[in-house]
């Protein structure tokens, strides 16, 4: 059966055609997902990479909820410039405990994989309420809203918590059931602010960039 | 068996359903496209979102892509799907009640999934913010938009299924396939999930999604509606069966491959990231070959094309389909992407792609089936050339803006002095970008008053008249005796 004659088959019967379909699509993602489930270097942490505290966790949530990752990325790539700019490029291993992951596509503002301790807590809060009052220029939304939002305000840290310790993040009990006395009294941008804070902390300290 | 059809009553095409969903796609691409423009003056004017929430940027950018393509664009593919599979199969839809009830349900969803973002429900996977309720509804529907299309060429009464099918066809297996993957994820909350693929493993899974849509929804879709309204409307048969053959199954298995040139440079395995620059590259073959299809074509119907603006429209398209989908390849070879990755450059490209290809091919299908289903010529032709040159200077003056932009924003990034120390902080190349974002936000308002114009033209041609019943032609050809 020639090359015409083979298609004719496909294209007189819906159901090898859709079998067709399904099949020739599935083969690039199949080569490339697979393997990545299984390769160490994508999921073991580096040795400075630790699960988010609580407060750390709900100040990363908030800042999926606003689509910080819109503008910012959080991927260092191994330039020079980049290097120089923003500092050690970006390892796979210090990502294990990110769902999802905020690498981002676009930078209207700059990366921030590293912008952790670059900055005072009290610099990020005023940023943060009002980018132009320290940062003329800027272009960033202002987020008045998170000063009165109390950080855990749908009570949800401990099944947040719960859940990623199912997901395999090594939580241990005492951290799940301290977690709402913990961020009593905490607003969502005293939980940005951590997060922001903790962000970069897993570079490897070795020499090298 | 002839006898039996010849005594019941007349069967015609369910094409009250395909007008729905084309006047929900034009109302979206309004509402899609007012948001982009929105955001695009926050770039320029940041206090136009009068800290509000739900007016803020992350919030409604999300908003405008989630619109243009879920609202405007899975409509109008649904559409005009459900439209022309019936005359390519020459049988009426199958079970037409649950087209309507996948066509309304989809627009409650975009609804409901479009306010859902401003709220604060966003997953942060591109082009996959909606929470997991809605990924369920999504993929009921999905399911329910496969059984509608499917029956009907199951039902067909041409032997060979037709190559705008197999477009569609693959549009629906493929979305559903990457939308079930992508989104697997372990609710918290009716508000909250956390991905089931951690940090890179999720980044390679998210792009092979992300890539995806793009190639099966806003290419592959398109490339459906392509297959049956050019032909269909410059009155030619399509210029080469064979090489639509060749092209699409050469489509459909080197574009899943792409994926990766979204990571170059990130931290995922390197052998992963030329795997995808080599198959993006390999991918410019099958796109160009259905866009020279398409152009030889209408290549014979040129008085045509010299007066009809739904046909100039409709070529147009192509040849920005050409432009992007030459691009895409340039910008995935890694060393040209050391300039473009996480720049307006990419912007620019999206937009060729959706405003030139994705929205000049629908507006054009629009103008040539609007009148047909309602059975009364165009309201304004005049109009709908006026449309063509705001639509077309708006691509235009649109995708020059962020190539100027974001090709000087990716140098200047990369810009070392002679000490090794960066050259320009990054305040200073943002402030630099403000010009070439009014010249965006001017196009993109050239762009959406024309779109605003067709939707007025469209009322116009609609108002007061219903659809016009359309019965399946009788068949005897010669496949049978084949």
């Amino acid at each position: 059966m020639n090359g015409v004659g083979l298609h004719r088959k496909l294209e007189e019967h819906a159901g090898l055609l859709i079998f067709g379909i399904l099949v020739v699509s599935s083969i690039g993602g199949l080569v490339q997902i697979l393997p990545s489930l299984f390769q160490d270097s994508l999921k073991t942490p580096t040795a400075n990479t630790q699960v988010y505290a609580p407060l750390e966790l709900m100040g990363r949530d908030v800042y999926i909820r606003e689509g910080c990752s819109t503008c910012h990325s959080q991927q260092i790539r191994p330039l020079l410039a980049e290097i120089e700019r923003y500092g050690p490029y970006s390892r796979a291993g210090e990502f294990v405990y990110d769902r999802p992951f905020l690498w981002g596509s676009k930078r209207t503002g700059p990366d921030l994989h590293r912008v952790g301790g670059k900055y005072s807590d009290e610099w990020h809060r005023l940023h943060l309420l009002d980018p132009r009052s320290v940062v003329p220029e800027s272009i960033m939304p202002a987020y008045p809203w998170l000063a009165e939002r109390p950080a855990n305000e749908r009570g949800e840290v401990r099944a947040r918590l719960l859940a990623l310790k199912k997901l395999g993040h090594p939580y241990d009990f005492s951290t799940i059931e301290g977690a709402a006395a913990a961020l009593e009294g905490k607003t969502e941008l005293d939980a940005l602010v951590a997060y922001l804070q903790v962000l970069g902390s897993t570079a490897p300290t070795e020499a090298s960039p | 068996m002839s006898t039996a059809e010849s005594v019941s009553a007349p069967v015609y095409y369910h094409d009250r359903v395909v007008r729905m969903l084309v006047l929900c796609a034009m109302a979206w691409s309004i509402l899609g496209m007012a948001a982009g423009v929105y955001v695009a003056a926050e770039l320029i004017w940041p206090g136009i979102d009068f800290g509000q929430p739900w007016l803020s940027f992350g919030r409604l950018r999300t908003l405008h892509t989630n619109g243009v393509v879920f609202g405007f664009g899975v409509s109008a593919l649904m559409g005009t799907a459900f439209y022309s599979v019936q005359r390519t199969c020459h049988v009426p839809l199958f079970m037409p009640r649950l087209a309507w009830i996948v066509g309304v349900g989809w627009q409650l969803g975009v609804l409901a999934g479009g306010l859902s973002l401003p709220a604060g429900m966003n997953t942060s996977k591109e082009y996959a913010e909606l929470e997991w309720p809605f990924d369920i509804a999504i993929t009921l529907l999905w399911v329910g938009f496969a059984v509608v299309f499917f029956g009907t060429i199951a039902r067909r009464k041409i032997k060979p299924i037709y190559v705008s099918n197999w477009f569609y066809g693959a549009l629906i297996i493929v979305i559903a396939m990457l939308h079930i993957v992508n989104n697997l994820e372990l609710p918290v909350s009716l508000y909250k999930s956390y991905s089931l693929f951690p940090g890179a493993q999720d980044a390679i899974v998210q792009w092979w999604y992300g890539h995806n849509a793009v190639g099966f929804l806003l290419t592959g879709g398109f490339l459906g509606m392509m297959y049956y309204f050019l032909p269909k409307h410059a009155g030619r048969p399509i210029w080469s069966y064979r090489l639509s053959i060749v092209a699409f199954w050469a489509f459909t298995y080197s574009y899943i491959w792409a994926g990766p040139h979204h990571l170059h440079y990130n931290a995922i395995p390197e052998w992963v990231q030329s795997l995808g620059m080599v198959m993006s590259l390999i991918l410019l073959a099958p796109s160009w070959a259905s866009m020279i299809n398409g152009i030889m074509t209408v290549s014979t119907a040129q008085k045509k094309l010299r007066t009809d603006p739904a046909l100039k429209f409709i070529v147009l398209s192509l040849a920005f389909y050409g432009l992007a989908t030459f691009e895409g390849p340039m910008m995935a070879i890694k060393s040209v992407n050391v300039v473009s990755h996480f720049t307006d450059w990419t912007i620019g490209h999206v937009h060729s792609g959706a405003l030139g290809w994705n929205a000049l091919i629908t507006f054009g299908t629009f103008y040539f089936l609007v009148p047909r289903l309602v059975g009364r010529e165009l309201y304004s032709v005049k109009l709908a050339n006026i449309h063509f040159w705001l639509a077309l200077a708006g691509t235009m003056l649109y995708i020059l803006a962020m190539w100027g932009g974001g090709i000087s924003q990716g140098l200047l990034w990369l810009g070392l002095d002679e000490l090794g120390e960066v050259r320009y902080s990054f305040r200073d190349i943002m402030v630099s970008m403000r010009s070439y974002y009014g010249l965006r936000l001017f196009a993109g308002l050239l762009f959406l008053s024309g779109a605003i114009l067709m939707a007025y033209n469209l009322f116009k041609t609609v108002a007061g008249h219903k659809t016009r019943k359309v019965q399946p032609p009788m068949v005897a050809t010669a496949e049978t005796t084949a």
